[in-house]
């Protein structure tokens, strides 16, 4: 239902609507993802090449299939495109639904946090900085 | 269903990384963005989290009483610390309000180091209360400003009584190489919890 089929009294406008109404335009209203939880580290990679165009694609989905040539983070992902990581957790879940985009969720905490690798493979990082 | 995902994927291309998460916690001011900033590989990003009403009932801000999401922002830095693993830094919101958001922050963290401005020491307690409840491995951070007295890190340790396993140490948020070596010392604090909790396990 388009905004102008709304009775008058549902309608939100201007100041009404609010900062964060605005984005969830871009969701159609969704503010879950189709699927997964995505975390906000989870990893998202681009698995196609990013579309011209695309019916129900907006720029930044396409936006966000270009800058996941390298695997990022849905915490960075927002960052970049400077949109709140809810709104980006919902175009991530569309990518997924179209085959563009595969994600990574972060180790569950109660195994690899249990990894003694791990934490030695992270100090070696460090300390190497 | 992660691991075939990724199976599938690394048959195509080389293995995605694992991500880790570290918070920053502190009171109001303490230097957490400065600290992302200091050791971030990359500019530190921003992000605002939408949260939905869920523990929003400690929330006493008037007059959004029609509100029922709570937008807070973040800021976050990463460090690549190879091509199998990569540090997410997350300053948290250090306000008691937004504890809800910690819940999920620091669920599967690696740990937290817990920024203190000496100025305001107090500041600091609730990120030490939550931390030690959760059992979410933890160092305190004294991060000395400029004109501050400087505090003898027992002094502090005293003052939040903070348990001699944890690690008390004296920092410079703006210094990378300061930064770089809180980093370490929770690591190893975290891995050293760790192995003395699968020794009482098994």
């Amino acid at each position: 239902m388009s905004p102008e089929e709304l009775p008058e009294d549902e309608r939100w406008v201007d100041e009404e609507a609010g900062p964060i109404v605005r984005p969830y335009v871009m969701t159609y209203g969704r503010t879950q993802p189709s699927r997964g939880k995505l975390d906000l580290i989870s990893l998202v990679v681009s698995i196609r090449r990013p579309p011209a165009a695309e019916a129900g694609l907006h720029p930044e989905h396409i936006q966000i299939i270009r800058i996941c040539r390298e695997p990022m983070s849905v915490a960075e992902i927002a960052g970049h495109l400077d949109l709140p990581a809810g709104i980006v957790r919902v175009l991530i879940g569309d990518l997924l639904d179209r085959g563009y985009v595969e994600v990574q969720e972060p180790p569950a905490p109660q195994v690899n946090l249990h990894d003694e690798r791990l934490y030695k493979a992270v100090l070696d990082g460090l300390r190497a900085l | 269903m992660d691991s075939e995902r990724s199976d599938r994927a690394g048959a195509r291309r080389k293995k995605m990384p694992t991500a880790i998460k570290v918070l920053i916690a502190g009171g109001f001011g303490a230097g957490k963005t400065t600290m992302v900033g200091a050791v971030s590989e990359t500019k530190p990003l921003r992000t605002e989290e939408t949260l939905t009403d869920q523990g929003v009932g400690i929330d006493d801000l008037s007059g959004v009483e029609a509100k029922d999401t709570t937008t807070v922002a973040m800021d976050f830095g990463r460090i690549t610390i190879s091509d199998e693993y990569v540090l997410y830094l997350f300053g948290t919101p250090g306000q008691q309000r937004f504890w809800f958001v910690w819940d999920e922050l620091s669920l599967g963290a690696l740990g937290a180091v817990v920024l203190a401005d000496t100025r305001r020491l107090a500041d600091c307690f609730p990120s030490v209360d939550y931390f030690e409840r959760r059992g979410t491995p933890f160092v305190v951070a004294v991060n000395c400003f400029d004109g501050a007295r400087r505090y003898d890190p027992e002094e502090v340790r005293l003052a939040l009584k903070v348990p001699d396993t944890v690690p008390v140490m004296l920092c410079d948020a703006r210094e990378r190489a300061s930064g770089k070596q809180v980093l370490i010392t929770l690591v190893e604090h975290a891995m050293a919890m760790n192995t003395a909790k699968r020794a009482v396990a098994g």
